[in-house]
């Protein structure tokens, strides 16, 4: 009855705390942070807390600040331009990305891991802010874990994909921004779901997110089909994210294949757009330039084109 | 310009943020790290001081470096080593470094709504005894790499970085490959280029040079001999070592 009356009570020594605890809760007093979980142990007492700058819109002065594409010159530039996709066949879920991530027109990193790797069961991919996508699907993560815990059973990727959808969507209009699939095997068989930070859920068989994404459909579209062997099916996501790395500025440098498989998801490889081009996976390069070269008069064979030796 | 006069309209708006030039650069090798920073700072074309530390020793083996808006780094580098003295006080070590990256990412992303306008980049030694760097944008996505370059002249030093470390667009001599890890003396000269480099081309970047060296547990140190006035920052005995070699650069 005492802990009721000072749940309540305006006065009495527990209300001091309380006041006190919440006055500083807000970034560097919850007892949590003492311990080695680091900033995840909040999600013991549901979500983590964030600080808010104290201004009456506090999602315009996010804006102001962070928006580059209505004013490039803004000071914090958050991370652009991608390409992924991942689709579901008969052999299970093939995820690919490219790895380029550009601030403005510079090219920030080369080498950004796209796909993060949720769970052994669960993949997901990143599109739109880089630290959203990491630091949600790490969060999705750990909620699973906790799932399986509680029920003493893998959660669904339905599931999971709903999650992360109703999390993004209790922050709609405060600026997140992320376009994500989430891939993975539960009792249902493989299984693709696009979530984004509109709130947007969506069951499919065939996604591409990102600035890329066009180029990615025009060739995953022309070779895809349900009955695909492993082998044709990782090759047409790699083709694809080549030919998105080739024609979209913002999209190249390296691409990541992941293949979900009933056992879970396997990293399948790492693979330079530069030598997708001139040798392809296994010698044949997937550049236009090398098939049609020597088949006409405008692309003569190259040593027709040399001018004799002068004696 | 707003002057509390109702005759015309105004517009206010909260900016709290300025950018205070400067580089920093980290490289990781198989048994060291190095990470590095100048010590310039300045607000548009005037120099405020010619010595603000942007690197910070955390522990024996890890060093982080701060970049963008100076008051920001400066308030998240000490709630960082809070948070790593709370740890120690619970745990009776210090944090690993992957941990560490992982408290900076939580860190950042709790102001995802009111960014650190800071970039930040973690060197030291892994659990395992490697070298390694981590990189970060504002808001706390990070990525573990050999090599990672900072703030104003970042676009000058990460292209010279990619062709000394990552070796792109060479190609290696008959019969040989490239190195897989370079020896920490050419990694302390190429990291003394790129700041005597990008001082001469960036208005921002000057006056001083601070480099951090961590050193694996037990890991000879006669390559660091050769170098006038290192100074050990190591606390415990038998552990990963930190040394700092300081240097000047042009203050022109």
């Amino acid at each position: 009855m005492d802990s009721f009356v000072d749940q309540y009570s305006k006065n009495s020594a527990t209300a001091e705390i309380r006041r006190a605890k919440e006055m500083f809760e807000e970034e560097d007093g919850m007892d949590a942070m003492w311990g080695s979980q680091a900033g995840f142990a909040t999600v013991a007492s549901g979500l983590p807390k964030f600080t808010i700058p104290a201004v009456p819109d506090p999602s315009s002065f996010l804006r102001l600040h962070t928006d580059d594409h209505a004013d490039p010159s803004c000071r914090i530039k958050i991370k652009h331009g991608t390409t992924t996709l991942a689709f579901r066949y008969q052999g299970g879920v093939v995820v690919a990305v490219d790895s380029r991530a550009t601030a403005g027109s510079y090219v920030a990193s080369g080498t950004v891991k796209k796909v993060i790797e949720i769970n052994p069961y669960l993949l997901g991919t990143m599109a739109g802010g880089a630290a959203d996508c990491q630091y949600w699907e790490t969060y999705l993560g750990i909620q699973c874990r906790l799932h399986e815990l509680r029920n003493r059973e893998r959660i669904s990727v339905a599931a999971a994909s709903k999650y992360l959808s109703n999390l993004v969507y209790s922050y709609k209009g405060m600026g997140l921004s992320m376009g994500t699939m989430i891939c993975g095997w539960d009792k249902t068989g493989p299984a693709v779901f696009y979530v984004d930070s509109d709130g947007t859920r969506l069951k499919g068989d065939l996604f591409s997110v990102g600035s890329g994404s066009t180029f990615a459909y025009g060739v995953l579209d022309q070779g895809y089909r349900w009955d695909l062997t492993d082998e044709e099916a990782l090759e047409l996501g790699r083709r694809s994210i080549y030919a998105a790395g080739h024609r979209d500025a913002f999209s190249g440098n390296t691409i990541n294949l992941y293949h979900v498989k009933e056992d879970g998801w396997e990293f399948i490889g790492n693979y330079d757009v530069s030598k997708m081009h001139y040798e392809g996976p296994n010698g044949v390069g997937y550049a236009y330039e090398l098939r049609v070269q020597g088949k006409s008069s405008a692309n003569p064979p190259p040593d027709a084109t040399e001018v004799p030796a002068q004696a | 310009m707003p002057d509390g006069s109702f005759s015309h309209p105004q517009q206010r708006q909260f900016n709290p943020y300025t950018e205070n030039g400067g580089t920093i650069l980290a490289i990781a090798g198989k048994d060291f790290s190095v990470i590095a920073g100048d010590t310039r700072q300045s607000e548009g074309y005037s120099i405020q001081t010619r010595y603000a530390p942007k690197v910070f020793r955390l522990t024996d083996r890890a060093v982080l470096a701060v970049n963008g808006f100076a008051a920001d780094g400066n308030m998240f580098v000490k709630k960082v080593q809070q948070r790593l003295e709370w740890y120690r006080h619970a745990h009776a070590k210090d944090m690993p470094l992957g941990a560490i990256a992982r408290l900076i990412q939580t860190m950042l992303y709790g102001r995802r709504f009111f960014p650190y306008y800071v970039y930040n980049i973690l060197g030291g030694i892994e659990e395992d005894g490697t070298g390694a760097v981590y990189s970060f944008d504002p808001v706390g996505s990070y990525e573990r790499e050999a090599c990672r370059a900072a703030g104003a002249a970042q676009s000058l030093v990460q292209p010279f970085l990619d062709n000394q470390i990552y070796f792109k667009n060479q190609q290696a001599p008959a019969g040989q490959s490239h190195p897989l890890h370079l020896p920490l003396s050419d990694v302390l000269a190429i990291v003394i280029d790129s700041f005597t480099s990008a001082t001469e081309r960036h208005i921002e970047v000057g006056d001083g040079l601070e480099i951090y060296v961590v050193l694996t547990k037990g890991r000879p140190t006669q390559d660091l001999e050769g170098y006038r006035g290192v100074k050990e920052l190591t606390t415990r005995p038998d552990g990963d070592r930190v040394f700092l070699i300081q240097r000047e650069l042009k203050k022109d």
